[in-house]
């Protein structure tokens, strides 16, 4: 039997819902582990990344400002869409990560398993990291968490895909909206999820996904005085990361370094936390 | 608030506009900005903490002493208890004549005439209550007369109580037109009594309606205002006073004329009596720290203030034999 | 006629607090000379040298770290979570037994007015020794997962706004999750600090567990810098925070920041306009606007902006301006020369820029450091004085047409540290709370504080919590 010729995806960014290329027009070969091609993803520029802010921010609002229970819903959407491309999925992480089929499922599953975690949390974080305050006065006073707001993320490198999903979903969970650069050397997972984020109810803007070089690109994140948070974790190159964690002291941004490469571990709610700032409201009680 | 009831107040031909209607009354007294309990309580008791030392505290003696309204207001009281009370008032401590007088004796209206014929030309005051005191719970035909009583035996203040009921029940206007009959009552045939409007300000029990009170009383034609009758408590609290006074100066800042303020009932110390002083000193001005425009209702203060006195002047604490009982 | 009623002085006395002519640095449980020289601590109401304070060198840094390393691992660390909480406890006890001594003598180093120190500052101090005492043997409820562990050293800095509470907010809830701590108070008010370790004496802490260096910005650079420190806490300034961010970059110190701020007040014209007044005062006028979360940016709707202001005016000049030691002092001196010329700086830019400025009506005494009250009008976004932290008891009035308006313009600023909202209308405070990007927001209030309430920044104004369950968070490795 004659074999059929595939036709093949053209992997671009995901910027404010869209799918665009770089704007400088460049892309960079993507080979599994053994070297052979799997497609030419977009190299993308700080000019991408500028954009990719400016989008982030302009969702942000109105990610925050929708209920709880409407986040919950999206991000469990994001895990029906992704349940539906499951095999694609299987197949990606396969050939990136090099691993057999049996074990790129389980990686497969857990990464959708962990949107369903996540989604879960979305109407219980307010009640389990905020609560009323016992002041010694007439007044009540209560903490709520809210979103840091524009978040950059450097995904891991190893884990192309539960790695992604494992920092994505705590970031954009509680209201944040994010930029993420997703792992230099296997993007395919990450654009493909971008694909699904655009199929799920997730409003355009509120995850950004760049494809290209950490060291071109997390420079200018990290400096960005419009971001206000950056997880380092896919900074595997510990004279860079000192770099971006100075540069981010610019804004006083705040900065999650790499702390772990097991993705498969109970996440805890350290993610969720790492991106929240928390408010405090004062008012006096009387009559 | 925009313009402010403070702004609108000064307007010329206001107050009649104001009080044309029930409507207009009950609009203008709740577009009143508010009172923020905590923050009237913190304010009070912030300058509660003042600490008046030493020539400070003989001046404020003295000052407190000449303003206080001595009372009396009880069922058993009897012509030997009121003339007793006339003495005590023109002269407060018998062996210094240098303790100023108090400024008025407070005594029910039948007891007006006693009074009367008891201060002599001293210069000290008889304020009668009236206006079926202290509940107020009365026609207004009983209250006119009940005023006109006492204005006809000679008192120069009358202590008139609001109906409570009608303000709590919204009846604004009811209450405007009552205090403006006994106002008039106080200057029929060239009697010149001065009108003291009594809120019951812990039976109003909010701030809000605190301050609403006061500026239907000062519509009204109050020449003072006043907290308490005495026989509700809380009484005189500094809060309410602080809201009161500060009544009192947006009236003043609106119309140039200055309206009395009365703090009665449960202001017992001189400690008590320093802190309201203060609380004059820094809401108002200066310009209030007179008996024509701060009077005290009192009784056991002013032997309070006078062992403060004693102390002040011969360095040693004096003991409740040293001051007269009344 | 009336007659004035001038208070007459009413002076808080001296004599309860005795202050050595010198002292030194506070490590491993004694006293130890420095070795980096010295510097002086003034009273900055009289300029009159109060004590001679030991300068701590890279060396005794390092000699204080090394205590702090001792005592966590051979005591500290062994140590139950209920016996710290007892020492906590202690400590608070010490604090409210000796709180006049301690009132007064921050009221001489710093400048504050007594009644603040008396009655805010050394009662806050107490108080959150107590609140965090209860937590020490209960930290695995705190949310934080089963088995919440402590740092280690931590190494904290200090402003000068608030000597000894910003100390209680770095020790306290340090000691309770177990941590050992080096910490440095500001070079112009170490003496509380001082006598802070006189009352880890007497509550027998062992030692090594709070160590107390003093010096200026080098030694704080020292300290932050040494690299066995697990965990590096300051208050401050902004630009110092971010340079202590770009020192521990690329380590592994955990690091939160308690920095500057540029807060929205915001006035509807439903406000309940007496409290709003005073609570402006408070806001910007309590400890000289030497508050980082000082409402210095007073946000009035435009209807009513003329009125309020020109109650706020009148209401400034009741103000009681002088000695810090009297009682009735409400505004006391600017805590150092440099301050009270960076003030003067910034008001003249205000000047410069075009905008009004009236300044109460009060005598400044002829010695000592001194700003009056002050308030500018007819400031716009774009002035410096609406942008830039003064630390001083300067207002700048914007004003505003809609709420949109007023949410836009509070947020307007690279800080976030607190907010203040004043009007009459319970939905509205909610809406605006929940749209200021602040970490604080006072309703109907401002600048009240308290060890059960979290407090710190959005944005540059920092980040982690101090102050309630959120502040152990701080002195953790959490799940």
């Amino acid at each position: 039997m004659a074999s059929r010729l595939e036709v093949r995806k053209t992997y671009k960014l995901y910027i404010g819902g869209a799918f665009p290329r770089s704007e400088s027009g460049r892309t960079y070969e993507v080979t599994d582990l053994k070297g052979r091609f799997l497609a030419n993803a977009a190299l993308a520029s700080r000019k991408d990344a500028r954009d990719a802010v400016v989008a982030a921010r302009k969702a942000q609002p109105g990610w925050a400002g929708a209920t709880a229970y409407n986040r919950g819903q999206v991000l469990y959407r994001v895990a029906e869409v992704m349940e539906g491309r499951r095999a694609q999925f299987v197949d990606e992480v396969s050939r990136a990560e090099g691993h057999p089929s049996r074990r790129a499922e389980s990686v497969v599953e857990a990464a959708i398993d962990r949107w369903v975690w996540y989604a879960g949390w979305a109407d219980k974080i307010a009640q389990t990291l905020g609560g009323t305050n016992p002041v010694a006065g007439p007044y009540f006073n209560f903490s709520i968490p809210e979103p840091t707001g524009v978040v950059a993320v450097v995904a891991p490198q190893e884990s192309s895909l539960l790695g992604l999903v494992s920092v994505l979903a705590p970031v954009i969970v509680s209201g944040n909206t994010a930029v993420v650069l997703a792992s230099e050397l296997r993007p395919l997972a990450a654009i493909s999820l971008s694909e699904v984020l655009a199929t799920s109810d997730l409003p355009g803007g509120v995850i950004n996904l760049l494809t290209g070089h950490v060291a071109e690109v997390t420079p200018w994140l990290a400096a960005h005085m419009d971001v206000n948070a950056i997880d380092l974790a896919g900074v595997d190159d510990r004279a860079l990361r000192t770099q971006l964690e100075i540069a981010a002291a610019d804004n006083v941004k705040r900065v999650r370094r790499p702390d772990t490469d097991d993705w498969t571990a109970d996440p805890g709610l350290a993610r969720i936390r790492s991106f929240l700032e928390t408010k405090t409201v004062w008012h006096p009680i009387g009559v | 608030m925009s313009p402010s009831p403070v702004a609108l107040i000064a307007e010329p031909g206001a107050v009649g506009d104001v009080t044309r209607s029930d409507a207009a009354l009950r609009r203008f007294l709740h577009g009143l900005p508010g009172v923020d309990q905590v923050g009237a309580d913190a304010r009070a008791a912030a300058l509660s903490t003042r600490s008046i030392k030493t020539t400070a505290k003989a001046f404020a003696i003295d000052l407190a002493i000449s303003m206080i309204d001595l009372t009396t207001l009880e069922g058993s009281d009897t012509p030997g208890k009121v003339r007793s009370l006339c003495a005590k008032a023109r002269r407060p401590d018998p062996h210094d004549p240098s303790v100023p007088m108090t400024a008025a004796v407070c005594v029910y209206n039948d007891l007006v005439g006693l009074a009367k014929d008891a201060l002599g030309d001293s210069g000290v005051k008889v304020a009668a209550v009236a206006t079926a005191f202290p509940s107020g719970r009365a026609s207004l035909a009983v209250k006119l007369a009940d005023t006109r009583d006492a204005v006809v035996q000679g008192a120069d203040e009358i202590d008139m109580v609001i109906d409570r009921g009608a303000f709590l029940s919204g009846r604004y206007l009811e209450i405007f037109e009552e205090i403006a009959a006994v106002k008039q009552v106080c200057q029929e045939d060239g009697a010149t009594a001065h009108l003291k409007v009594i809120l019951e300000t812990g039976e109003l029990q909010t701030y809000d309606s605190v301050r609403r009170a006061s500026w239907l009383a000062m519509l009204a034609g109050a020449d003072f205002i006043k907290t308490s009758t005495g026989k509700i408590s809380p009484a005189a609290t500094l809060p309410v006073t602080l809201v009161m006074l500060e009544a009192c100066r947006d009236w003043f800042d609106a119309t140039g004329h200055r309206i009395g303020m009365k703090p009665a009932g449960g202001i017992r110390t001189t400690k008590d009596a320093m802190k309201f002083l203060v609380l004059v000193n820094e809401t108002v001005g200066t310009e209030w720290l007179t008996p024509d425009l701060f009077r005290i209702g009192a009784s056991s203060l002013l032997n309070d203030l006078l062992l403060q006195r004693q102390k002040m002047a011969t360095g040693r604490y004096s003991g409740p034999d040293y001051v007269t009982v009344d | 006629m009336p007659t004035p009623f001038e208070y007459a002085p009413a002076p808080e006395s001296r004599a309860v607090v005795t202050i050595a002519s010198s002292y030194g640095l506070f490590i491993d449980g004694e006293f130890t000379d420095g070795t980096g020289g010295s510097l002086k601590s003034i009273n900055p109401a009289t300029e009159e040298v109060l004590s001679e304070i030991a300068i701590a060198s890279d060396a005794d840094v390092d000699r204080a770290v090394k205590a702090a390393r001792r005592a966590y691992t051979r005591v500290w660390s062994k140590t139950s979570g209920a016996e710290r909480a007892k020492y906590l406890f202690r400590i608070a006890r010490l604090v409210q037994e000796r709180s006049r001594e301690l009132a007064v003598l921050e009221t001489l180093d710093n400048g504050k007015p007594i009644k603040e120190s008396r009655d805010v500052d050394i009662p806050l101090v107490a108080a959150h020794f107590f609140y965090y005492a209860g937590w020490a043997d209960k930290l695995e409820h705190a949310g934080f997962g089963s088995n919440p562990r402590p740092l280690g050293v931590a190494a904290q800095v200090i402003p000068w706004n608030f000597p000894l509470l910003m100390l209680a907010w770095k020790i306290a809830p340090a000691l309770a999750t177990g941590n050992t701590v080096v910490l440095k108070p500001a070079e112009t008010t170490p003496l509380t600090a001082l006598l802070f370790a006189d009352i880890c004496r007497q509550a027998e802490l062992p030692p090594g567990v709070v160590n107390i260096i003093t010096g200026a910005g080098d030694t704080g650079r020292a300290l932050v810098e040494h690299p066995d420190v697990n965990k590096v806490a300051f208050t401050g300034s902004t630009e110092v925070g971010k340079a202590i961010a770009r020192s521990v970059a690329g380590t592994d110190k955990r690091l939160t920041l308690e920095l500057g701020g540029k807060a929205a007040n915001i006035v509807f014209d439903d406000a309940p306009v007496d409290q709003t007044v005073e609570g402006i005062v408070a806001g910007i006028f309590f400890n000289q606007g030497h508050v980082c979360c000082a409402g210095s940016r007073l946000l009035v709707q435009e209807s009513i902006a003329d009125e309020l202001v020109g109650r706020l005016k009148n209401r400034l000049g009741t103000l009681r301006l002088g000695d810090p030691m009297d009682k009735n002092t409400d505004i006391g001196a600017i805590n150092s020369l440099e301050q009270l010329e960076r003030i003067r700086h910034l008001a003249g830019v205000g000047d410069d820029e075009g905008a009004e400025r009236w300044t109460a009506d009060c005598e400044l005494p002829a010695k000592g450091y001194w700003f009056a009250p002050t308030v500018f009008t007819g400031v716009t976004q774009a002035h410096r004085i609406a942008r830039e932290e003064i630390f001083g008891p300067v207002l700048s009035v914007l004003t505003f047409r809609t709420p949109s308006e007023a949410i836009e313009k509070a947020n307007n600023s690279p800080y976030g540290l607190s907010a203040g909202i004043w009007t009459d209308k319970g939905s509205r405070i909610l809406k605006m709370a929940s749209s200021m990007r602040a970490g604080v927001v006072w309703a109907n209030t401002f600048n009240r504080f308290d060890p059960a309430s979290p407090f710190g920044g959005y944005k540059e104004s920092g980040y982690g919590r101090e102050g309630g369950r959120h502040g152990l968070a701080a002195y953790l490795h959490v799940d």
